[in-house]
């Protein structure tokens, strides 16, 4: 399975990088989160994957008895998620402000502004 | 001490408050701060005459070695006695000379940072605080050459002027570093001690030749020459006091300050003599060609400089003695000069020889201190400048066999171009016809003709009577250059000797040649063709150059797409990793540890990769919202799979939030157009595929790599027992790692008000396009 993500992982950042390198803003906003998908599927399949043991403990223990995912992947992982919808909600929005006042979706119609644009 | 370099920078700062108070009523004041530090340093010479030096230490750096360590001995007397003495000279000349300027407060805040910056050199023991106010005199001159800011060429000198010496600077620091290094001191005073282990280093001429590059560049040593002839755009107040006693001499200062550290060495006297005998001689012959008043004395300058230069590269006793007195000398005289040539441009606004004459008529007073300076720049019997031309004969003629008549030769030539320098500005203007134009002239105000007149007079005053000054603090000079008993004494007459022979033969043909020689435009315009192949040309040249690879590298890297930003940054990031994998070896896979797939794990990618290849090529802005929607919700599936329920609920709500919210937002936008060439795409379908593949590389070379669980094994088996919770990676984030999350949260809702607030901004029409 190892093998299946890291394939997974690949393709995410290929497919993130191609559409950054587009003139389309929503595309630019679709290419990080692709690449954050990628970096989320990075973090976890280094920190060892288990299968059918989550880092929860046993009702009836204190600690652990079997094996159990490693914690800290998960951890890092779910900060992340939800910072990047922070980023990704922002720009979302921002992309729409952009788009109503020049009317276009092209990167490129936003070089040089005018002084009144800033 | 330390009050009097710290005075013109308190003063200069207050300028800028009370400017118009000082600029109106008070001006007064302004030359009476240059007079107070004069007479502060006149009271210190009876001191030095008895060879003591006074010494003040004040901490500032202290852990980095930069202290403010002042010293006064002989050499540094006489230049803060000239700094402080013409400061005081031009002042008053300048306040006249300026009147009613809208800049005058500002030209006294420039004029007062200088002479601070100035004395701070003389002053410094330690070598790092000199260079700060070495620099400080660079910033300071660049606002006072630039001072007429409204004119191009006056902006452009003072650009040139701060470029060379600021890059002479920057090769001083590292000079002054190096020193610091080898010897393990920055004070300037114990470096003589540390002389042996100095001169004997191998990166000694390192170290010598940085510091000539500094001082070169200060005093206009060949080929740096030229900026001191484009800084004569200055007003004439800051040329004469600059650029002919103070700022110019900072270098003559800097290598007679070191001489006894570093001097005497076969380098550090070739170099020297070399480029010293090249520039005079070079400088002297310019001089005899200009026609602009100002430009004649900034040449004669320069060769004023090259001697003593040179005479500091012959390094004999005799050399030291006549550099000691030769600096005192040019001051004098050079000063005088610059002032009446500010008195001739300001009253017949030209400073053409070919057009003055006759002055002398309307503007006698002027004429005398001219007549008396040119007297003394000639070297004519009972002016200071005999005695100092004397000294210089005296030095080239008891140097080394075999050089001495070579040396005595470049010596003569330098001087007799001197003689004919100084008399076509303090004579030629003054005598023959008047023209019309200038008889209506009126004498200006005492304070622009009683400095140079003092200054003249002072000249004929040491040459008379020269125990004055070579009992009172000369030989003191001397002796601090040589670092031992010079026995200096100066006499009025050596008896009918060589030396002798020598100055009135030097005096004869200078005569002559001012006689003959005849400046004219023509030959202007030959001498100027010269310049062509000088330093100048390939320094600007440069400049140049540099400014249109600026521009050819700005194009490349900054023209304004992002896309082409991502683009080179994602090159170099894959260039970078890809050598670093390709260096660290073959990667393995350890098949035995990979979970074992199934088949609904299969699908689940299947749909994952079908949703991917969808994004990025489909045409509709709302099947790529929703198929990275789909991505999404199929990683939440793996993150269940994989025991990670916490990961896989996060993920679903927020998933799910985004795809609403872009729905919501974006359903208005138009289709995607295809904006790109075939070409551009598959360029970046490459890069974008490797650089997919290099992070698939790493991923696997870590998997290969043994799995170290010590943190984890902490969280696993600490969650319950210290923090009272049953999910681990819960307690991670509100309990361990509890601030982090506190701030996400904040991160979170500054988010969320950004997002609240742009979507609540209603357009205005004005800002519609």
């Amino acid at each position: 399975m190892e093998l299946l993500l890291v394939l997974v992982l690949g393709l995410l950042y290929s497919a993130g990088v191609y559409l950054i390198l587009r003139r389309s803003m929503v595309k630019l906003l679709l290419g990080i989160m692709l690449l954050g998908h990628g970096t989320n599927i990075l973090i976890f399949v280094v920190g060892k994957i288990t299968k059918g043991h989550p880092p929860v403990i046993d009702e009836t223990y204190k600690v652990f008895q079997e094996i159990y995912a490693d914690p800290i992947p998960q951890a890092l992982i779910l900060t992340a998620i939800v910072i990047s919808f922070g980023l990704t909600s922002f720009a979302i929005v921002l992309l729409k402000r952009v788009y109503a006042l020049v009317d276009s979706d092209d990167l490129d119609n936003l070089n040089t502004p005018e002084e009144e644009d800033i | 001490m330390l009050f009097t370099v710290l005075t013109g920078l308190i003063i200069s700062c207050l300028l800028i408050p009370f400017g118009n108070i000082i600029k109106t009523k008070w001006s007064i004041l302004l030359p009476l701060i240059p007079v107070i530090l004069f007479l502060y340093y006149l009271l210190q010479i009876p001191a030095i005459t008895l060879g003591t030096n006074v010494l003040q230490h004040v901490s500032w750096v202290p852990s980095l070695g930069v202290n403010l360590d002042f010293k006064l001995d002989g050499l540094s007397l006489l230049f803060a006695l000239l700094i402080t003495g013409i400061g005081t000279g031009i002042f008053f000349y300048a306040r006249t000379y300026l009147r009613g300027h809208p800049y005058f407060d500002r030209f006294f805040a420039y004029l007062l940072l200088f002479m601070s910056a100035m004395l701070g050199v003389v002053l410094s023991n330690n070598i790092l605080s000199l260079f700060v106010f070495w620099e400080l005199t660079s910033i300071s001159s660049f606002f006072l050459i630039g001072f007429n800011n409204d004119n191009k060429d006056s902006r452009n000198s003072a650009i040139t002027a701060l470029s060379i010496t600021g890059l002479g600077g920057f090769f001083l620091l590292a000079g002054l570093i190096l020193m610091g290094n080898i010897t393990g001191t920055y004070i300037i005073s114990d470096l003589v001690t540390q002389r042996e282990i100095l001169i004997n280093h191998q990166m000694y001429p390192v170290v010598i030749g940085l510091m000539f590059i500094g001082a070169f560049t200060k005093s206009a040593q060949f080929p740096f020459h030229f900026w001191l002839p484009g800084a004569m755009k200055a007003p004439t107040p800051v040329s004469a006091y600059l650029h002919s006693a103070t700022m110019v001499k900072a270098g003559i200062y800097l290598l007679a300050r070191f001489t006894p550290a570093l001097g005497n060495t076969e380098y550090w006297n070739t170099t020297l003599m070399i480029v010293g005998g090249f520039t005079m001689l070079m400088a002297a012959i310019h001089a005899l060609f200009r026609t602009d008043l100002k430009a004649i004395l900034a040449y004669s300058t320069i060769a004023a400089l090259g001697m003593l230069t040179f005479l500091l590269g012959m390094g004999t006793k005799e050399a030291i003695i006549a550099a000691s007195v030769f600096i005192l000398v040019h001051a004098l005289y050079k000063a005088t000069l610059f002032m009446v040539t500010g008195v001739i441009d300001h009253e017949t606004h030209t400073r053409d020889i070919t057009k003055l004459s006759g002055l002398g008529k309307v503007l006698k007073p002027v004429f005398i201190a001219a007549l008396l300076a040119a007297l003394s720049s000639a070297g004519l019997p009972s002016t200071f400048g005999f005695i100092g031309k004397d000294l210089i004969y005296e030095a080239t003629l008891h140097y080394q066999q075999n050089w001495q008549i070579w040396l005595t030769a470049i010596a003569v030539a330098t001087n007799i171009g001197l003689v004919a320098a100084g008399f076509i500005v303090g004579i030629k203007p003054f005598v023959g016809p008047l023209p019309e134009e200038y008889s209506k002239i009126q004498l200006p105000p005492f304070s622009m003709w009683i400095p140079p007149l003092i200054l003249a007079i002072l000249s004929i005053v040491f040459g008379i009577f020269p125990s004055i000054t070579g009992d009172y603090f000369s030989h003191q000079v001397a002796n601090a250059i040589a670092g031992v008993e010079t026995n200096l004494h100066l006499k009025i007459w050596h008896g009918f000797n060589t030396v002798l022979i020598l100055s009135l033969s030097t005096l004869a043909v200078g005569t002559l040649v001012y006689l003959f020689n005849k400046p004219s435009s023509i030959k202007l315009a030959k001498i100027e063709s010269a310049n062509k192949i000088s330093a100048q040309y390939v320094i600007t040249g440069i400049g140049k150059q540099f400014a249109v690879f600026a521009k050819w590298y700005t194009d490349i890297f900054h023209n304004g797409y992002l896309r082409s930003y991502h683009f080179k940054i994602i090159l170099a990031a894959e260039l970078l990793l890809g050598y670093k994998l390709w260096i660290s070896g073959p990667i393995y896979i350890n098949f035995e540890d990979l979970t074992p797939l199934s088949w609904y794990e299969v699908g689940i990618v299947a749909i994952l990769l079908g949703a991917l290849y969808i994004i990025v090529t489909t045409k509709s802005r709302l099947t790529s919202v929703v198929s990275t929607s789909v991505i999404g919700y199929a990683i939440c599936l793996l993150f269940v799979f994989y025991s990670a329920p916490d990961l896989a609920m996060t993920q679903f709500t927020i998933d799910t939030l985004t795809t609403v919210l872009f729905v919501l937002v974006l359903y208005k936008l138009p289709p995607f157009i295809n904006l790109t060439t075939r070409w551009v795409l598959v360029r970046d379908a490459i890069l974008a595929l490797g650089f997919g593949a290099i992070l698939a590389l790493i991923a696997l070379r870590i998997l290969y790599e043994p799995n170290t669980t010590e943190i984890a094994d902490f969280y696993g088996e600490n969650a319950y027992l210290l923090a009272k919770g049953k999910n681990v990676v819960n307690v991670i984030l509100v309990d361990f790692r509890g601030i982090d999350t506190m701030f996400e949260t904040v991160v979170l809702a500054i988010s969320a008000l950004g997002v609240y607030s742009l979507i609540r901004l209603r357009l205005k029409s004005s800002e519609k396009e």
